[in-house]
């Protein structure tokens, strides 16, 4: 409404020429954006498109789909993509529900209110502590003469190493990645929680409902949207991520950003074709689960205002 | 209501112990480089070494280059979003989510072959020109979050109002967004230049690809290589991610509260 008389206004108070004149100055239109939309056509668009174009692409630049289909008959390439979907799934499943139930914890259960701030202020700065300096912290914990493995050996006699503990398994990239993918959920789903009005807890309490049926009928279905979302974007950020594990393992452990940075971090990149052909299946796994984020968040964003 | 409370706690307990065992073993571990006592060596030794300072400097640099950069494009776009151009909103927001749905070593990739030293554009063919492009990666990396800061600190401004009184007084555009906008924004942009900061500061897989002396491919290089050191890095490193998000914090007491009028 403020918004519809404030337009008239600037109408009715306004001398028409000045509007007019830059009607057919076309450039002045377009000036403010120019920079953004230059920037991210050669910077963002056309690299990506490049590497999509060159996935179809044979040596001499016909079409092909020798390249896409490489992906899935070379065993190493498509267990590549099988681990890191696997972590990136699991780490995004199990850190969406420990991020929600600490944030349901800090929000509703009735903790002092210390608890909420320390917590945002925390997930905050542990969700941006990423890639190499969160490997050397594990490593400094559960290496094999980590603190706690040494402590677990020598207090409780428990080798974890004897019983197969290693950072370069599935579970051991997923517990890693859990330390930045549960605070990124805390962030994004507190205000989600705190966007469930007071009032339709009273008014399902005054219509009858259990707290049960409460949870049920309102919350779940209100939150649900939002989560669903956060749990695709943490998909997406586990699948990418790489220094992490690079730390651990170098460039023997088979995830697919590995795979393909040593292809490109060789001396010769031996066959760019294939290395355009992973490029494209790592978009085309993001970009799927991102098109999914961002019907969620249309969906939940209609509930939250 | 009792026992929901009590699980709450546990929740709670059992969050906090998974995350800070690990940080303070790291701490821990950090000390432990003379033998049988605690001392601060290995940062002596991390700090007092001139890769470490070299490195480190590089890497604050491009950080600030990235902020520069990701301002001027971000800044006139999101204002002039806000003014003139509604309809572009949701194609410019699509854009700025891409850097999360296009992984980081994807891009790198892709300017590595459009922009190679045989290039049209060979931006990989000297020194300065892969710098300039690692700045550029950088700028991509944190567009949605400069963007998103930036939109949001706009949206509690009444940036028509503004330009038509700075248009009244004469003001031509560059004044209008330099002092006029700017200052309104500046607590946002400097949330958001914050946040950029954190992720640029050791960022290792474009600086590593592009062959930049930057503080990601040093850090890398010392875990691979020592014991003590890394742990001390870490902490480090998570300190400087704690001083931005504080930052970031106390900036935001600073912020006005809500939308002087809804735009």
């Amino acid at each position: 409404m403020t918004d519809l008389s404030l337009s008239n206004q600037a109408f009715a108070t306004k001398p028409v020429p000045p509007k007019e004149a830059t009607a057919f100055r076309l450039p002045t239109q377009w000036i403010g954006v120019a920079p953004f939309f230059i920037f991210a056509l050669m910077f963002l668009i056309l690299p990506t498109l490049y590497l999509v174009v060159g996935a179809f692409r044979n040596g001499e630049g016909g079409f092909t789909l020798d390249n896409i289909l490489q992906l899935v008959s070379d065993p190493s390439i498509s267990n590549s993509y099988w681990s890191s979907i696997k972590i990136s799934f699991w780490s995004a499943i199990i850190g969406a529900f420990a991020g929600l139930a600490i944030a349901i914890a800090i929000v509703r259960g009735g903790l002092p209110s210390w608890t909420r701030s320390a917590t945002l202020t925390f997930s905050g700065v542990a969700s941006n502590f990423a890639g190499l300096p969160l490997a050397f912290a594990f490593l400094a914990t559960l290496g094999r003469v980590g603190i706690v493995t040494t402590l677990l050996r020598d207090v409780l006699n428990i080798n974890i190493y004897a019983m197969g503990f290693n950072f370069l398994t599935t579970t051991g990239l997923i517990a890693v990645y859990l330390f930045f993918q549960i605070p990124l959920m805390v962030v994004i789903i507190v205000p989600a929680i705190d966007g469930l009005k007071k009032e339709w807890g009273e008014a399902a309490a005054t219509l009858g409902a259990t707290q049960a049926q409460y949870w049920r009928m309102v919350v779940i279905p209100v939150i649900w949207p939002s989560f669903l979302g956060t749990v695709i974007l943490l998909f997406a950020n586990a699948f990418g991520a790489i220094a992490t594990a690079y730390a651990f393992a170098g460039p023997t452990l088979n995830i697919v950003p590995i795979k393909l940075y040593s292809q490109m971090n060789g001396d010769v990149l031996h066959n760019p074709q294939l290395a355009y052909a992973i490029a494209f299946g790592m978009i085309v796994i993001t970009g799927l689960a991102n098109v999914f984020y961002i019907w969620f968040r249309t969906r939940s964003e209609r509930w939250l205002k | 209501m009792k026992s929901g409370k009590f699980w709450a706690w546990v929740v709670f307990v059992v969050g906090a112990a998974y995350f800070f065992i690990p940080l303070m073993a790291t701490v821990e571990f950090s000390l432990r480089m003379r033998r049988g006592v605690h001392s601060f060596d290995a940062y002596q030794v991390v700090l007092g070494d001139a890769r470490f300072q070299s490195t480190f400097l590089f890497s604050v640099i491009a950080a600030l280059c990235t902020i520069i950069l990701g301002v001027l494009i971000v800044v006139p776009a999101a204002y002039w979003i806000r003014l003139r151009l509604p309809q572009l909103r949701p194609i410019v927001e699509f854009i700025t989510l891409l850097p999360l749905v296009i992984p980081a070593i994807v891009i790198v990739f892709g300017y590595i072959r459009m922009y190679g030293s045989n290039s049209p554009l060979p931006f990989l063919a000297s020194n300065w020109g892969a710098n300039a492009l690692l700045v550029i990666g950088y700028t991509t990396l944190s567009l949605p979050y400069m963007y998103r800061a930036v939109d949001t600190g706009l949206r509690t401004i009444d940036v028509r109002t503004l330009t038509e009184a700075a248009q009244i007084l004469g003001a031509g555009w560059g004044t209008i967004i330099t002092r006029v906008i700017l200052p309104n924004v500046l607590i946002a942009v400097l949330s958001g230049a914050f946040l950029t900061f954190a992720i640029v500061i050791g960022e290792f897989t474009m600086a590593s690809l592009l062959s930049r002396p930057a503080f990601g491919p040093y850090l890398q290089n010392i875990g691979a290589n020592r014991a003590y050191e890394p742990a001390a890095l870490a902490v480090i490193a998570f300190a400087i991610t704690w001083g931005c998000m504080s930052l970031i914090q106390i900036l935001s007491r600073f912020a006005p509260k809500s939308a002087n009028r809804p735009n």
